[in-house]
């Protein structure tokens, strides 16, 4: 049953070719981030002049990419936190319970997770802004006011993907908890939780992986002070330069650890975006 | 462990309950009612702050006149009726075309990149379907362009789209002589097929997942039986791979076009606040006319209009598509 020739040339040519297209910019932001400025500002060259370190070093002081990327951290992390704790109760309320409005609830959920992120921003800006001028809260701006508007797309997602997670851990496991004298509560995190570890790991990562990659409320809703890397990456363009092998720098030191996280863990990532998809 | 012994008596009724009907999911019969919204209260709480309420201060906003004087205290701004969402719609009158331009350049693009995600998706899974030497590396390489943070995968475009230190210009122009003098990739005309090129190349990854996953539940003996009555392997893919994969497909160009529909970072991080004519997408629009022009009554018109569009197409779409209404029932 081998696969005929003519298939397999076209799917040998055809792999290639979409390998270099996939990789190109991964080339280009490699090597880029290793060339003087010379070779970035004038014509294109496949290889560095002279390989150069320099733009790893200089990439912390051009800009305060250090502190951009601590508020990246913190803002993403405390997003995907808080929508994962949040979902792991309402996914199993889903998942293990029938109640009147469930298929509403669902239903809203996955329904948010199609709307337009500009559909959110405009309002959560004037709210914001009221909110500051009327009692001093300083939400617009601040990390606090960021996270919560990354809870627009990550807690609809981290819900529906926990409840296709949580549909996975048989019934019989937390049942047997409940006839053991188990509560609810202790069935969930004594029981379903541990066995869904892996799926709650992976949404996390996701969720965060999402709100690191974000740019529209970013943009937006962030000072000087509390600017995240999506925003912060364009201060390498100045007046007069483009900084463009900081920039590649940049933007590698920004991906490897997304990437990295991704890749250990995309076997448990691509199971719980497909299992909404295929089932 | 001593707990275990002393639990169910001191739960009284509900463990002894619970201990005569051993398959009974829930002790007792008010937790059982109330349970599953005490679970649900801190995400609908949230639900509630995060999206319900700012939707429904979206639709009051756009019907008053929001402009950059009432920012401060917009519960002053005045009534501005269906104002906002007439001068959206006229067509005739600049803001109402510059819309209307905007949504057909979406909607052709978003057509464009959606089929040539699928396409490319469909294509690689079907060629990754069997094992071979590299199969595993090839399909971690694939994913990349997915996992990369947005900005920094896109930033890399705009580098190598840049008019005269680009790679785009150097392989065409300097390379390959295809093209007459050096192109502008990020302005003019050009600036659709540049913004397509990303949105295709970020966005296949994802098509290739979603149907590699859906090509793991068509059973063997399909492909074996096909291969006994003859069936070469070209027609397998037509008559085997093709046909399985319809209630998947459903799905994901639903999922797809949503996505590609709504995408604010990708044109954003190309074109910055305004996108060139060619490939002003409507998020980006939308954002332009609220936070450049200052003009909040509008844009939230526009983002409200959006939204019914986008909710008729995706009514019509599960209505058509039976795969979609049990999805959405699930």
């Amino acid at each position: 049953m081998a696969p005929p020739r003519s298939f397999l040339w076209t799917r040998r040519v055809f792999l290639t070719l979409l390998a270099g297209f996939v990789l190109l910019p991964v080339y280009v932001m490699i090597s880029s981030s290793l060339k003087p400025l010379a070779d970035v500002t004038g014509k294109f060259r496949w290889m560095p002049s002279e390989l150069t370190f320099q733009p790893y070093v200089d990439i912390w002081s051009t800009v305060p990419l250090a502190r951009y990327f601590v508020n990246s951290l913190i803002v993403a992390s405390a997003a995907a936190v808080c929508s994962v704790v949040i979902a792991v109760f309402s996914a199993y309320a889903v998942s293990r319970y029938d109640f009147r409005g469930k298929r509403v609830f669902t239903v809203t959920v996955l329904s948010t997770q199609m709307f337009p992120g500009i559909l959110f921003l405009l309002p959560l800006f004037l709210i914001y802004v009221n909110i500051g001028n009327a009692t001093g809260i300083a939400l617009f701006g601040s990390r606090g006011g960021l996270i919560l508007t990354y809870l627009t797309f990550s807690l609809p997602f981290s819900i529906w993907m926990l409840i296709g997670y949580f549909d996975s851990v048989p019934r019989d496991l937390d049942e047997a908890a409940l006839v053991d004298g188990c509560g609810p509560l202790g069935a969930l995190f004594r029981v379903v939780v541990p066995a869904a570890i892996p799926g709650i790991v992976a949404v996390t990562v996701y969720a965060f992986m999402t709100a690191w990659g974000e740019v529209l409320f970013a943009s937006v809703m962030t000072n000087d002070t509390t600017r995240t890397l999506a925003v912060g990456l364009q201060g390498y363009s100045t007046l007069y330069d483009v900084y463009w092998n900081q920039i590649m720098a940049a933007s590698l030191v920004v991906s490897v650890p997304v990437v990295a996280g991704f890749l250990l863990l995309q076997r448990y990532l691509v199971a719980g975006l497909t299992a909404g998809a295929v089932k | 462990m001593t707990s275990t012994v002393e639990l169910p008596v001191r739960k009284g009724e509900s463990g002894d309950k619970a201990a005569r009907g051993p398959r009974r999911r829930v002790p007792g019969r008010i937790r059982r009612v109330g349970l599953p919204y005490l679970l649900l209260l801190p995400a609908l709480i949230l639900e509630l702050l995060v999206h319900l309420v700012p939707m429904v201060i979206g639709i009051v906003m756009s019907f008053k006149e929001l402009t950059q004087f009432y920012i401060r205290d917009w519960g002053a701004a005045p009534w501005a009726g269906l104002d906002n969402f007439r001068m959206s719609v006229d067509f005739d009158a600049p803001v109402g075309e510059a819309l209307l331009h905007s949504f057909l350049v979406t909607v052709g693009f978003t057509l464009a990149s959606v089929g040539l995600c699928w396409l490319i998706g469909t294509a690689a899974a079907i060629c990754m379907q069997d094992t071979f030497r590299g199969r595993g590396l090839l399909r971690a390489l694939f994913l990349v362009p997915y996992a990369l943070p947005v900005y920094a995968a896109v930033i890399t475009w705009v580098f190598m789209f840049q008019h005269d230190n680009g790679l785009v210009n150097h392989v065409l122009h300097d390379q390959l002589g295809l093209t007459d003098k050096p192109s502008f990739w990020l302005i003019g005309d050009n600036s659709f097929i540049a913004l397509l090129v990303v949105s295709v190349w970020k966005g296949w990854p994802f098509a290739f997942l979603i149907v590699m996953a859906g090509l793991q539940n068509i059973p063997r003996e399909l492909y074996e039986a096909a291969a006994l009555d003859g069936a070469g392997m070209w027609q397998q893919i037509r008559r085997i791979t093709l046909p399985s994969l319809g209630a998947v497909n459903q799905v994901l160009i639903l999922v797809l076009f949503l996505w590609t529909f709504n995408d604010f970072n990708t044109p954003y991080v190309l074109f910055g606040k305004s996108a060139p004519e060619a490939a002003d997408l409507i998020s980006v629009h939308i954002y332009q006319a609220s936070f450049v022009t200052w003009n909040f009554g509008t844009g939230s018109a526009m983002s409200v209009l959006l939204l019914l569009f986008l909710l008729l197409v995706t009514g019509v779409y599960l209505a058509v598509t039976s795969r979609g209404r049990r999805a959405s029932r699930a």
